[in-house]
């Protein structure tokens, strides 16, 4: 538990992300000019963000079992509809408690 | 661009970003209730707010923040997932045109993909600067520091988040983030790829992973794609 509590670590971690954030940020303004337009490291980053939460979320709904399966299709079929992330991931969640309290 | 422009641009830059605001301040509000559970602090929670200012890597970070912090993973993972903005930088370079470094160094990070998203919508009516693409930033962090503080308020007098679905809402918010990236039929193969390959990397890998191998994985697909059909038969 003494880590958790360590100022350094917490510090080391935010600082670690702001600064790599930041570099990926501003070095994309900066490299704009030089990053290849077109082919294999293109089509790469492009599909990148995509698969990237993908593999986030996929693991998790994974083995939320039934409810969650339930839950992540309706949140993305009305993201897809709507493309509102409140409303999306509302009712999702309203699922997945509703299925706890009443049908667990 | 002179002085008054640049706050008529910023004026209307944080105006246009007000929609999608609430947005912001409503999945704050659920970062922030996820953060108490975690027992992280107010004061961090501004600070990652503040120097960070990325919505889906600091979710990513507050699901991975246990004793001891595994520095390292957290700090890979929030890189694997802010990659985009390697992109979303380079797209932003006709809105910079004729803008000095420092202008640029300090607008850069502001740059969320929320007003990232207006700002490139603005720049098709030539109605966007850096003016208005900071405006959005100022606004949205604004508001996004709100949301998180009032749900960190709210998280601590939550006693069973799971009650709530707490826990499912960080499934949620990025179930609906992936569907806004699919770009369509030639998505499909790279996103199984990247679903199978995760499932199969968590249960094989301890930690997070999955995260980097199957977003990878699945980012390979068309690039392959790509580099077959011009090495290609």
């Amino acid at each position: 538990m003494s880590l958790i509590t360590g100022q350094e670590a917490i510090l080391l971690t935010i600082g670690g992300v702001a600064a790599a954030t930041y570099a990926l940020r501003f070095g994309g303004l900066l490299l704009s000019e030089r990053l290849p337009k077109s082919g294999g490291f293109n089509e790469f980053m492009a599909a990148l963000p995509g698969t990237i939460l993908l593999s986030l979320v996929i693991p998790g709904i994974f083995s939320a079992g039934p409810g969650g399966w339930l839950a992540a299709l309706a949140t993305a079929g009305v993201a897809h509809k709507t493309g509102n992330l409140f409303i999306s991931m509302g009712l999702g969640m309203a699922i997945v408690a509703i299925q706890r309290n009443f049908l667990a | 661009m002179n002085h008054s422009n640049f706050w008529d641009y910023f004026r209307k830059g944080a105006l246009a970003n007000l929609p999608v605001a609430a947005s912001v301040a409503a999945y704050g509000s659920v970062l922030g209730v996820l953060a108490a559970q975690k027992q992280i602090s107010w004061p961090v929670l501004l600070m990652m707010n503040l120097s960070i200012f990325a919505g889906s890597a600091q979710f990513v970070m507050v699901d991975m923040w246990v004793a001891p912090l595994p520095i390292i993973e957290i700090i890979l993972a929030a890189t694997a997932i802010n990659l985009r903005y390697l992109l979303i930088g380079a797209s932003l370079n006709p809105v910079f045109q004729g803008s000095n470094l420092v202008q640029k160094s300090v607008v850069m990070h502001f740059v969320a993909d929320e007003n990232w998203a207006v700002t490139m919508a603005a720049h098709r009516r030539g109605a966007a600067s850096p003016g208005f693409l900071l405006g959005g930033g100022i606004c949205l962090g604004m508001v996004w520091c709100c949301g998180t503080l009032a749900g960190h308020q709210l998280g601590a007098v939550i006693n069973d988040p799971r009650m709530f679905a707490m826990d499912f809402a960080f499934l949620a918010v990025f179930t609906a983030l992936a569907v806004s990236l699919w770009r369509g039929k030639s998505d499909l193969l790279p996103w199984l790829t990247a679903a199978a390959v995760s499932i199969g990397a968590d249960q094989l890998l301890p930690g997070k992973w999955y995260i980097a191998i199957g977003g990878v994985s699945g980012a390979l697909v068309p690039a392959l794609r790509s580099w077959y059909r011009r090495e290609g038969p």
